[in-house]
């Protein structure tokens, strides 16, 4: 079977006639100067993407973007250019302009050499596996049934995305190593109205695949969710405020762990000692319910990589154990300046930007209670299940996350819908009050984002239903 | 590497004309392009040391097609003949598949930009790379001499940036022009006894001599973690609300989301049919100036070469024009307001003299300096975001408080805004001074 790193060197370096030889030479010139460790990023995309609205498909589009990036890293320095030009000369030009953050000498290298390397998901070109008449009549298979769900459904919006990325990654440590990525994801959204209310929900799903995975009945499926959120929120009243037991329900919500503890056990911010949870591992930072890991071995997950953006390939890392800080997530970079090993966690945005640690597919692992009796031991307090965004200040520690779809729980039952709210935490303390864990764990569907530092990565989050004490909500009630 | 500004927008004028050509030849009716090159070094030193210098140098063509009224767009980051062949294609190919769509097409003749004046935005800083180095580290040591609770550092960072971006369509308009954008930004760390607490300040502008002195950012950059040591949260309570303008500017902007045309013709918004209603008190109003000299979002013609000139948005209160591209405008019956790719430098008008006035109107509440998380549902307007300050009592500031959340809805905050203050001082295109809010909920402990 021809290997990730063939198909990857054949469609992106063979056409601009970079061989083995070429990148040799490029290391060999980034090694004239004092430096630890030096790579060159190589990478080609294509992205299409096609959007339904007012029940026509209006519009679509194609993008292209390549390019290499070549890093140079002396201590805890970093000199870094790049160019969307692939000849020669241009990415001669980058690796000398790099290289002179440090001084003239020589480096220790390693000849690069391929590295087996798993297949979590097909390399093939998402773009092309069904057509674009098929694609259309996808699209509209979809409005159709969201609208036919209720009359009350007035807009629907479809969007359907696919990407293929190609990569190939040399290091003066010997790495080379190439990976083809397939991307894809379908999003709904759809506004109801009622007697002047109007209403919004939406739902999408994706992963490392092509789009023949909407066309079994997932994309319906993401109509009728996005249709029922819809109808919910037209009957949602006021959310609460103020500090009470919060129920979360599995899957999305997870991005309460992306957020409350995820950005802070990233290896750069506990290195420079900025990270809330720096310098504590060992310790109890959650209740012992909780083991929380970061997994980039998942088959065709949004957030898996057969090989993180350093050539590292991806694993699995416990980050919690039993409520115990274990480790955190890293990038070569700052594995070597703390003394440990790359978790695989080194992923850039593309090529015109510099690596840094980031998390894959960050879940909690399943515990044993039935959801229902999670629910059934809350008084009074807020059963929320689906989410937007999120935001931490790993500093602080302070995080938030916001609710799309929240109801109120009144003597151990499900009652009323409320109203979208942000619910407001801090990091360190937020797991430490977790009570009940379920033992329903589940990823969500395939769409999450992060962003950091103007990088935006796709990644993947999870956990099963849970039981946190006490959290504040930021509702008008 | 040097950058030769007009040389570069010769060349992407061309370029763009080529394009064109092809696209008719391609059997397009009408099309359009844009182009962008720019060039810039960005130098972040930590701790006294340097720890990344980044050489940008980012290319871009933008391609969209029309056949009839079927529409079809690609880009590329890569400027070779393939790639844009591959590019323009693909966006053919499109458009083919896609429905018609009555209001596809280009901007109305008569609306294109005919001159344009020089808006001053270019203004290369030309320092070598050491230079860079030491301003970005006297800006992080005017920090990090500020205050012995200053303890650890993200960095100061210097970025100087230039471009041109060009735009051409098929009725034969072909225009750019070049500009220029430079940052300073530091970000600094306090600690007290368990607690550690981070911050920031920048100053952004076309021309470097425009730029606040490093002194200046890095003593900010330090006030301003200092000040938040010894947060704590507050209670559950309904307040009076005084948003910094930091935050107030965010608030201006999901207005401005709000009676956007993409937003109003999905019913997508609060705001529908506000044109000529009052949404805000009779005092306020909101000017949007495109040809502000040296301004940061400065244009002579928008994303698609339709003119820009100055507006009120709002008068007295009353909104007296949507913020549209051509396309939405169709949509909704109208004409465009020149806003292809955004407004562009926005004022609020201050009724009130200054700060320490509106500490005094705000009484008793709560200071916002600092928002987190999207919380804004724009069709509802209902409005939920995580926020920092400082508790105030008799017009005195107490104490700095976290980990609380401010709720209410977006379209009664701007009818219960009861001042704007006179101290726009945060840097970026949107210019405002506090905004003080008759009451929201604020949620805690």
């Amino acid at each position: 079977m021809t290997t990730s790193y063939e198909l990857a060197s054949r469609q992106l370096l063979a056409p601009v006639s970079i061989g083995e030889q070429e990148i040799d030479r490029l290391l060999g010139e980034l090694c004239a100067h004092q430096l630890d460790y030096a790579d060159i990023y190589f990478q080609a995309s294509r992205l299409e993407a096609w959007t339904l609205e007012d029940g026509i498909v209006k519009e679509g589009s194609y993008n292209i973007e390549q390019g290499a990036g070549i890093r140079a890293n002396s201590g805890e320095k970093t000199g870094f250019a790049y160019t969307d030009d692939l000849d020669f000369a241009s990415l001669l030009s980058a690796a000398k302009t790099s290289r002179a953050i440090a001084a003239s000498g020589s480096s220790v290298t390693v000849p690069v050499s391929l590295r087996h390397q798993p297949a979590l998901y097909q390399p093939v070109n998402p773009l092309d596996t069904i057509s674009r008449e098929d694609k259309i009549q996808l699209l509209h298979e979809v409005e159709e049934h969201a609208r036919a769900q209720d009359p009350r459904i007035q807009q629907v919006i479809v969007s359907l995305v696919a990407a293929h990325d190609s990569v190939v990654v040399a290091a003066t440590d010997g790495t080379l190593a190439g990976d083809i990525r397939p991307l894809v994801r379908m999003n709904v959204h759809v506004i109801a109205e009622q007697q002047g209310r109007r209403e919004q929900g939406s739902a999408g799903a994706g992963g490392r695949t092509t789009l023949e995975f909407f066309i079994t009945g997932r994309g319906l499926n993401l109509a009728e969710e996005a249709s029922r959120q819809a109808l919910v929120n037209l009957e949602a009243v006021d959310a609460p405020a103020g500090l009470m037991p919060v129920v979360l329900g599995s899957g999305w919500p997870g991005v309460l762990l992306h957020e409350a503890v995820g950005h802070g056990l990233e290896g750069d911010f506990n290195r420079k000692g900025t990270s809330v949870f720096s310098g504590r591992v060992g310790e109890q930072v959650a209740s012992p319910l909780c083991t929380v890991v970061d997994d980039g071995t998942l088959e065709q997950r949004r957030g898996s990589l057969n090989m993180d953006d350093e050539g590292t390939q991806t694993q699995q890392t416990v980050l919690i154990e039993k409520g115990i800080l274990k480790g955190y997530m890293q990038d070569k970079l700052n594995a070597r300046l703390s003394g440990c090993q790359s978790t695989g966690n080194g992923r850039r945005e593309s090529y015109a930007h510099l690596p840094m640690p980031r998390m894959t597919n960050t879940y909690m692992l399943a515990g044993e209670q039935e959801p229902d009796e999670i629910i059934a031991s809350v008084d009074k307090g807020l059963y929320a299940v689906n989410f937007g965004g999120g935001q931490v200040d790993i500093t602080s520690g302070k995080f938030v996350f916001s609710a799309s779809e929240a109801y109120l729980i009144e003597n151990g039952k499900i009652t009323v819908p409320v109203k979208g709210a942000t619910l407001i935490g801090n990091g360190p303390d937020v797991l430490t009050m977790v009570s009940m864990v379920g033992n329903d764990l589940a990823l969500d569907a395939g769409v999450g984002v992060c962003g950091k530092d103007g990088q935006s990565v796709p990644v993947g989050i999870g956990q099963p239903t849970l039981k946190i004490d006490e959290l504040t909500v930021g509702g008008t009630a | 590497m040097s950058f030769d500004a007009n040389a570069k927008q010769a060349q992407l004028q061309s370029l763009v004309d080529t394009v064109l050509k092809h696209a008719r030849e391609k059997g397009a009716s009408a099309a359009e392009v844009a182009a962008n090159s720019s060039h810039g070094i960005t130098a972040t030193v930590r701790l006294g040391e340097v720890e990344t210098i980044e050489n940008t140098s980012d290319n871009g063509l933008g391609i969209t097609v029309y056949y009839g009224q079927r529409k079809g767009s690609a880009s590329t980051s890569d400027l070779s003949d393939g790639a844009i062949d591959e590019a323009l294609t693909a966006a053919c190919d499109i458009a083919k598949y896609a429905a018609e769509d009555p209001c596809a097409g280009l901007p109305d003749e008569n609306l294109l930009a005919k001159e344009w004046p020089d808006l001053d935005l270019y203004h290369p800083w030309q320092i070598p790379v050491e230079e860079t180095i030491s301003i970005a580290t006297a800006c992080e040591a005017a920090a990090r001499s500020y205050d012995p609770r200053i303890s650890n550092s993200d960095g100061a960072t210097v970025n100087q940036d230039e471009g041109v971006g060009v735009y051409g369509n098929s009725l034969g308009f072909n225009a750019g022009y070049p500009s220029s954008r430079h940052t300073i930004s530091c970000s600094v760390l306090a600690s007290e006894n368990d607690e550690m607490q981070r911050d920031y300040w920048y100053s952004t502008a076309r021309d470097s001599r425009d730029l606040e002195s490093v002194e200046s950012i890095g003593r900010r950059a330090a006030e301003r973690t200092i000040s938040r040591l010894g947060a704590r949260k507050l209670s559950t309570r309904s307040a009076p609300i005084l948003f910094k303008p930091e935050v107030a500017a965010g608030l201006l902007r999901n207005f401005i989301g709000a009676i956007s045309g993409g937003s109003l013709y999905r019913k997508s918004s609060f705001l529908l049919d506000s044109l000529g209603q009052q949404v805000f008190p009779e005092w306020v109003s909101v000017h949007e100036d495109p040809l502000k000299p040296g301004g940061l979002a400065s244009a002579p013609f928008d994303s698609e070469g339709v003119a820009t000139s100055a507006r009120d948005i709002v008068a007295d209160g009353v909104i007296q024009g949507y913020v549209l591209s051509s396309y939405s405008a169709r949509r909704l019956g109208m004409e465009t307001t020149g806003n292809a790719g955004g407004v562009r430098n926005l004022t609020i008008t201050p009724n009130t003299e200054s700060f320490e006035e509106m500490l005094a109107a705000l009484d008793t509440g709560l200071i916002v300096t600092e928002m987190m998380g999207q919380g804004l549902n724009m069709v509802t307007g209902d409005y939920s975001r995580g926020a920092a300050g400082f508790w105030v009592e008799k017009g005195e500031i107490l104490y700095p408080v976290e980990e609380i959340t401010i709720a209410g809805n977006l379209g009664q905050m701007l009818k219960d805004l009861l001042a704007v203050g006179n101290d726009a001082d945060y840097p970026g295109s949107i210019q405002t001074g506090s905004w003080l809010i008759r009451a929201m909920m604020i949620a805690g402990e």
